[in-house]
């Protein structure tokens, strides 16, 4: 059984997203959302502990609708992938429980 | 699937209420059904009567009381956040002699065990907070 | 009849103490879960484990104390509760500064199959 994470805070003012990736299996996924978008920037404190976890298999979302709000759209990291609430609803679903880290 | 929400946050304060809202929004159009929101700590000021944001910002109070009717969603404030915060029903204000009751229309006012109900009777459990 | 099912229910308390409600709203919620039957686990973690230490006294703040709480876990039989290791060697906090005395330290590996074999996670 696996477990999607959802992250809204930004790393470069939270320790969420780092909290996160230390216990994030390699059979979960992450969900960026709100100020947690910020995460998928390349200039992330923890854009390498990212590189690591989407490297063992890890899919890594961020929400449309909020990189768009924060015009963030050529800014992010070219290994996760764009989703909006559809998209949101269908993970949860395909994965077995939701973490909210907040 | 069947799924229930949490809410945690303030409206306006933060967007946990409205990624709430637009998440609930999608799980209804993709045939889903939603069996709870049960809104605790400062999420209870969404069932605010008394709420008036300017015309041209989202309407938090409103928004949810349509989507309840319109899907027969269960809305609940937990009592004890609600009272310490100022969001009483009628029974409550004539209960604790105040001057006034401001739950708004289509929130019921209720205990922490229909937040451990809405765990057990969904299959998803989601929860937004700031 | 119907039956009510039996979910693995983990609340996991991840916010400090007095600065947040927070932390005392994850323990009304799994106090008040404590009477359906479920099977009930508790995470501290992050400054969630600030929750645990024993030399609390929050009369002057307002509020009551973490540590005079916490021990009333056991009387509602609530058994299962997880320590998280790196949260408290990060906070310099070892397990005999710890309030109670029958918990689970556990570290990152253990939390992520902890997730795992759960039914719903209530997120604090």
């Amino acid at each position: 059984m696996s477990t999607l994470h959802t992250i809204n805070k930004s790393p470069f003012s939270h320790a969420t997203l780092a909290s996160c990736l230390e216990v994030c299996g390699n059979k979960d996924g992450l969900l960026l959302l709100e100020d947690g978008v910020f995460g998928a920037l390349n200039s992330s404190p923890c854009a390498k502990e990212l590189s690591t976890l989407i490297n063992s298999g890890v899919k890594v979302y961020v929400l449309s609708n909020d990189v768009n709000a924060r015009g963030l759209q050529e800014k992010l990291r070219n290994d996760v992938l764009t989703t909006d609430y559809n998209g949101f609803v269908q993970l949860s679903i395909e994965y077995n429980c939701v973490q909210s880290w907040y | 699937m069947i799924f229930s929400l949490a809410i945690y946050a303030a409206p306006y304060s933060s967007q946990a209420s409205d990624s709430a809202y637009r998440f609930a929004l999608a799980l209804l159009e993709n045939g889903h059904s939603l069996y709870r929101v049960f809104f605790y700590h400062d999420a209870v000021h969404t069932a605010s009567s008394l709420a008036t944001p300017p015309q041209d910002e989202i309407h938090f109070t409103q928004n949810w009381q349509a989507l309840a009717q319109k899907h027969n969603v269960d809305l609940v404030v937990c009592i004890a956040a609600a009272l310490k915060r100022g969001l009483l029903n009628q029974q409550e204000a004539t209960r604790y002699e105040k001057p006034a009751a401001n739950l708004a229309d289509g929130f019921d006012i209720s205990g922490l065990g229909q937040l451990v109900d809405a765990a057990v009777m969904s299959d998803r459990l989601i929860s937004f907070g700031s | 009849m119907s039956s009510i099912p039996s979910k693995k229910l983990l609340f996991i308390s991840r916010h400090a103490p007095y600065g947040s409600s927070l932390a005392k709203d994850a323990l009304d919620a799994i106090l008040a879960a404590s009477a359906y039957d479920q099977q009930l686990s508790l995470l501290f973690m992050d400054d969630g484990v600030f929750q645990l230490l024993a030399n609390q006294t929050a009369n002057d703040i307002g509020q009551k104390s973490f540590a005079a709480i916490l021990p009333v876990l056991t009387l509602y039989e609530i058994n299962s509760i997880y320590v998280h290791y790196e949260s408290l060697v990060q906070r310099q906090i070892t397990i005999n500064e710890l309030v109670l005395d029958s918990v689970q330290i556990i570290d990152s590996a253990a939390i992520s199959s902890l997730l795992a074999q759960q039914d719903q996670l209530l997120s604090f």
